[in-house]
């Protein structure tokens, strides 16, 4: 695919009407097979050693997130407070990668992290609908950008998407990332509104081209969510980018992971569709908030041999 | 065709956990006989991840189960002990198997754990009565005390008594509002699991009960010792495993119920101990007259 691929990568974004021709011209995905070989690997059992370094592969690859209308700044600063300290009673237990807050309350997550590794990332431009015109989502991903947020995470128009009209879709994506400036840019695809994973594979392409750092799938507020098969494509996109062009692109996987069970399901579809590359928190996140209790909870039962209970961590 | 050509359905007996009916997630199971050797059916074997969801799942239930009103627990109670009347000659003749009885016995162990069972769904709305009050105290304060659920409750069922004897230890944790996580009789489950059927076609809400069918020897370590567990009650333990038990649920101070060293006589008169034992008490001491 690869050498032929790169020469139709150059022309896929010379204007609309080539970028539709390009994804248009994606092989479909085998439907039966994609979901076949995700169930197959998610039967695969991580043991021992393995889960231990799985969950701390997994707890550093968190985006703590908390996207609530009713989200204070107390809140959002006791949330970075176990970003960077998840189990304070264990200190060898690795920080979380980012906290991810409203464009709002980016400032406050900034000032609580000064000085740690912990990134904050913002969604921005009109999320989660992502339902407003150019100039707003502009100006939101510049409140995130201007408030320090190192990663901001967008939303595409699924609308123009499913209308169609690629080319606008491209564009915006365009300007968010010059918006982005240096933050690092998250293209949330919402999956579980683009309706089949030929969508979800043209999604990835159009988001990988025009220029974002990572493809993200879903919102957290639509259902369904993130799942194995959907990741499974959007991974196969990033390696198959990667191989065309050279650059790295990262995958986060959001909405509906919960468990230590899921999270390592996920990270065995990183190695073995993308690849070992591919399984540090720089090229792939999980965007959750519940799921960090379980992974220490988890963390906690192979070090203590018995099991632990919520009640013994940080809320 | 002729009625005797039938191809009966089997049954497949699986654990209870969160509302749901899952096997084992080690995918064991094991043959359960009855008492003179016959094949009942294959029971489902739990394992410590199973009993790990079960507890997750009765952890969750804990908040609704504990908050709903005294009243309407005995309400949800009292259901359990309708649907279990109309199950009464299916657990007549489980019992029947399991415990190598004869039907009149059977059946009149049915009856006493239907009562039972009635009795217990009873005490929900008096226990704050019974059991908490005002408190006499000499200084300007009304000072009084009120008993509230311990929590998650961790139960070997006991191994003999396959129906009235889990009601009888089963009954009160819920009563309390507590959230029980149990493992049934190993030799006797098929009772418990036509129990964990009734609760579920009752109004009890998933996860408030959770069986494990398998063995207390293998779970009952992982059961103790489980953080997440506020009391244990080993009366299916094997007594010399009990002290052992019991030291490791110390660690994270859990209340172990006193329990006899054989299994009691469960036609006779319960008491409220149980009910006191999964209990903890309140006491407010509110400002007066200044």
């Amino acid at each position: 695919m690869s050498v032929a691929l790169a020469e139709r990568l150059d022309d896929a974004t010379r204007d609309a009407s080539s970028l539709r021709r390009f994804l248009a011209g994606l092989p479909g995905v085998d439907q039966v097979g994609l979901e076949q070989r995700a169930a197959t690997l998610a039967t695969r059992s991580i043991k021992q050693d393995a889960k231990r370094w799985a969950i701390d592969t997994a707890i550093s690859m968190v985006d703590l997130t908390t996207l609530e209308g009713a989200d204070t700044r107390g809140a959002v600063r006791s949330l970075c407070a176990k970003a960077v300290r998840p189990d304070p009673q264990r200190p060898d237990t690795p920080s979380v990668a980012a906290v991810c807050v409203y464009p709002d309350l980016a400032a406050t997550a900034v000032e609580a992290l000064a000085g740690t590794d912990v990134a904050v990332a913002s969604v921005a431009t009109a999320f989660p609908s992502g339902r407003s015109n150019r100039a707003v989502k502009l100006a939101d991903t510049a409140l995130a950008v201007d408030s320090g947020a190192t990663e901001v995470d967008m939303v595409i128009d699924r609308g123009a998407f499913l209308e169609g009209r690629y080319g606008d879709v491209f564009d915006e994506i365009v300007a968010v990332k010059q918006a982005c400036g240096d933050s690092h840019l998250k293209v949330i695809l919402e999956t579980g509104e683009l309706a089949t994973y030929d969508n979800v594979r043209k999604a990835s392409w159009l988001a990988l081209l025009a220029g974002g750092d990572v493809i993200k799938t879903s919102t957290g507020k639509v259902s369904p969510a993130a799942t194995l098969p959907v990741a499974h494509v959007m991974l196969q996109a990033v390696r198959d980018f990667h191989e065309a062009t050279g650059e790295l692109r990262g995958v986060k996987v959001a909405g509906g992971i919960r468990t230590t069970k899921d999270a390592i399901r996920y990270l065995v579809a990183v190695n073995e569709v993308a690849g070992e590359r591919w399984l540090t928190p720089s090229l792939f996140r999980f965007g959750a908030s519940s799921l960090l209790n379980d992974l220490l909870l988890q963390r906690r039962a192979k070090q203590d041999g018995h099991y632990s209970g919520a009640n013994y961590l940080p809320e | 065709m002729a009625r005797s050509d039938r191809v009966g359905v089997a049954k497949t007996y699986k654990l209870y956990i969160g509302g749901k009916f899952p096997r084992s997630e080690s995918g064991r199971s094991y043959p359960v006989t009855s008492e003179s050797g016959a094949f009942l059916a294959n029971a489902s074997q739990a394992s410590r991840k199973d009993l790990r969801d079960a507890v997750v799942a009765a952890r969750s239930a804990f908040g609704g189960w504990s908050g709903a009103t005294a009243y309407n627990r005995g309400q949800v109670l009292y259901r359990v002990a309708e649907v279990m009347e109309g199950r009464r000659d299916q657990f007549i003749a489980e019992v029947r198997d399991a415990e190598d009885v004869r039907p009149r016995t059977a059946e009149s162990l049915v009856d006493t754990a239907i009562d039972r069972w009635v009795w217990y769904a009873g005490w929900t709305d008096k226990l704050a009565a019974v059991l908490g009050g005002t408190n006499p105290v000499a200084g300007p304060y009304f000072s009084f005390t009120v008993p509230e659920p311990t929590g998650v409750v961790g139960v070997l069922a006991p191994q003999r008594s396959s129906l009235l004897g889990l009601v009888s230890v089963l009954a009160p944790v819920l009563a309390t509002g507590c959230t029980a996580a149990f493992v049934s009789s190993d030799a006797r489950p098929l009772p418990a699991i036509t129990l964990a059927e009734v609760l579920a076609t009752s109004d009890v809400p998933g996860g408030v009960v959770n069986l494990l069918t398998g063995q207390a020897a293998e779970l009952g370590p992982w059961l103790a010792s489980h953080a997440d567990v506020n009391a244990l009650d080993l009366t299916g333990a094997d007594p010399e495993h009990r002290t052992e038990l019991a030291r490791s649920a110390a660690d994270t101070v859990k209340r172990v119920l006193r329990v006899p060293e054989q299994e009691p006589d469960w036609t006779s008169s319960p008491g409220i101990g149980r009910l006191r034992a999964y209990l903890e008490d309140k006491t407010v001491w509110h400002p007066m007259g200044v």
